[in-house]
C-alpha cells in the first residue's frame, strides 16, 4: 500500500507492505538509523520518535498509522547544522554512557519539555518512564533535561516543516 | 518481529467500520491505539488477515456530560482522558488511571474503548472502569446496544461482544467530588500492575470496589461492597477483598501473596477515597 508522510520536513511517499512498523520503514525505506530498535516490544523507548507532537515508540506503530502525519526523528532535531537544545545539553551535561538508548531519550526528552516547559527532578524521571538506559546512566540524562529546559520553549519544540504538506 | 501479513483497512466513520466487520468476518480485528494488539501481532500471538484502523474516526474521540453520566467516545487516548477537564471535575477516578497507564508514548496512543475491548484482567482503566459501574456502548449490524460493565468481561480475553460489533462508548456516573483512590502494585513503575484496586464513592451513596488481576477478568471486590453497605469498617471489609477470586501464580507473584496485595492495596484505596490518607505514590509504595 502507498504510504505518504512529513518526515523531518520532508514529504514521502513509499510503497509498504501493511505490516510494516514506522520503525522499519524510518530505517530501511527512509534510510534514517537514528531510531534504533531496542527491545521491539513497546517498553524500552529507543524507537521513540514524534509523530504530530506527540512522543510515541515506533516499533509498535504501523507506518501505515502515520499516513499524513509531521514524523521527526533525531536526524530531523538540528537546524542547519545547529544542535537542539536538547542535544546540545545531552552533551554538555554527558547524558548518555554507551549511546544506544540516547536517540530515544532525546526524542522522549523532547516530548516531556513539550508538555512541562518547567520540569523538576521528579517530573523528568517520571516523563522518561517509558525509556530504559541499561547503563543506568539516569542521572545525567536527567540533568541534561534539565539544562535543556533552562533554554526556554525551543527545548520543547521540533522544528518547523522545511517543506509543506502537499499530499 | 514482524506480524504476519494482513490486509488493511482505513475507515473514518462508525457506519463505514461497522460495514468493514460485516465484511470480513470474524478474520478481522479492530485497530485503534494497537498497543496491545500490535504487540501480540508481533509474536504471531494473534494472526488476523484484517486489520480495520478507527483510529482516525473522529466522532468517537470526545469526553462530554450527557445528564448524570460522563460519556467517552472509545478512540479518546489515554493520555487525552489524563488532560480532559469535563474528566477532571465529574469522574477524576478515571483522568487519574489514565495517567498510571504504562508511559506517556503508550499513553499517546492507547484508546479507552481499545483497552476495554481487548479485555487483559490486568489492565488499570477496566479496573476503574468497573468500579465505576461502568457502561459499554457496542454497535453492529443491528445498531447500538448498552451492555452493563458487569457483563461485559467474560473471561480471558473475552467479552460479551458479538461478531461485527466494535465499542464506541463508555458512559459513567458524574462521581465529581465523590472520594476515590487506585492502589496500583509493579515491579517497575511503567508496568502492568501485580494487583491494583479501585475504591470510588458513588452518586447512588454507594461505594464500587474492583481489582486488577486476582483472576481471568477484571472482578467486583463484592463482597467488600457488601460489608461497607452493612456499615463495617474500611478494615473489616478490605480483608474480605479476595473473597470470589482466583488469582494466578506466576513469576511475579503466588496466588496467597496476590490475595494478600488485594486486602492491603483495597484497605488503601478505600482510605485515599475517605480521605484518611494522600495516595501511594512510587516512593512509596510497599507491600
Amino acid at each position: 500500500m502507498q504510504v505518504s508522510m512529513t518526515v523531518n520536513g520532508q514529504q514521502r511517499t513509499d510503497e509498504v507492505e501493511p505490516r510494516t512498523l514506522l520503525a522499519h520503514h524510518l530505517r530501511d525505506n527512509l534510510g534514517l538509523t537514528a531510531t534504533n530498535i531496542g527491545c521491539d516490544s513497546t517498553s524500552c523507548g529507543a524507537c521513540t520518535v514524534i509523530v504530530d507532537g506527540l512522543t510515541v515508540k515506533s516499533c509498535t506503530v504501523l507506518a501505515l498509522q502515520a499516513e499524513g502525519s509531521e514524523v521527526t526523528t533525531l536526524e530531523g532535531l538540528s537546524t542547519d547544522g545547529e544542535m537542539h537544545p536538547v542535544q546540545a545539553a545531552f552533551r554538555s551535561e554527558h547524558g548518555l554512557q554507551c549511546g544506544f538508548c540516547t536517540s530515544g531519550m532525546v526524542m522522549a526528552a523532547v516530548g516531556v519539555l513539550a508538555d512541562n516547559p518547567n520540569p523538576t527532578d521528579r517530573e523528568v524521571r517520571e516523563g522518561l518512564e517509558g525509556n530504559l538506559c541499561r547503563c543506568t546512566g539516569y542521572h545525567n540524562i536527567v540533568r541534561a533535561v534539565l539544562k535543556a529546559a533552562e533554554s526556554g520553549p525551543a527545548a520543547g519544540q521540533v522544528p518547523a516543516a522545511k517543506q509543506e504538506v502537499t499530499a | 518481529m514482524i506480524p504476519a501479513p494482513f490486509d488493511y483497512v482505513r475507515v473514518s466513520t462508525v457506519d463505514e467500520a461497522v460495514a468493514a466487520l460485516a465484511e470480513h468476518g470474524e478474520d478481522a480485528k479492530v485497530l485503534a491505539g494497537g498497543h496491545s494488539l500490535l504487540p501480540i501481532m508481533k509474536l504471531r500471538l494473534a494472526v488476523p488477515s484484517v486489520l480495520i484502523d478507527i483510529s482516525g474516526v473522529q466522532e468517537l474521540s470526545y469526553v462530554r456530560v450527557e445528564g448524570d453520566e460522563v460519556a467517552i467516545g472509545a478512540t479518546t487516548r489515554h493520555h487525552e482522558l489524563e488532560k480532559s477537564e469535563v474528566a477532571q471535575a465529574e469522574v477524576p477516578l478515571l483522568p487519574h488511571v489514565a495517567s498510571r497507564v504504562g508511559d506517556p508514548q503508550v499513553r499517546h496512543k492507547g484508546t479507552l474503548g481499545g483497552t476495554v475491548a481487548h479485555c487483559d484482567p490486568a489492565s488499570d482503566l477496566p479496573t476503574a472502569l468497573l468500579a465505576l459501574g461502568a457502561t459499554v456502548v457496542v454497535q453492529g449490524p443491528s445498531g447500538r446496544r448498552s451492555i452493563p460493565i458487569t457483563e461485559f468481561f467474560l473471561g480471558f480475553f473475552e467479552t460479551a461482544m458479538e461478531e461485527g460489533e466494535l465499542v464506541v462508548e463508555l458512559r459513567v456516573p458524574r462521581t465529581g467530588a465523590g472520594g476515590w483512590g487506585y492502589e496500583k502494585f509493579t515491579r517497575r513503575e511503567n508496568d502492568w500492575p501485580i494487583v491494583a484496586a479501585a475504591a470510588v464513592h458513588l452518586p447512588d451513596g454507594s461505594t464500587g470496589v474492583a481489582l486488577a488481576n486476582m483472576g481471568g477478568v477484571v472482578l467486583r471486590a463484592s463482597a467488600v461492597e457488601a460489608a461497607l453497605a452493612e456499615g463495617k469498617s474500611i478494615e473489616e471489609a478490605a480483608e474480605l477483598a479476595a473473597e470470589g477470586t482466583s488469582p494466578s501464580s506466576d513469576m511475579h507473584a503466588d496466588a496467597e501473596y496476590r490475595s494478600h496485595l488485594a486486602r492491603l492495596l483495597t484497605k488503601r484505596a478505600l482510605k485515599v477515597a475517605a480521605g484518611e490518607t494522600g495516595a501511594s505514590t512510587a516512593e512509596s509504595t510497599a507491600a
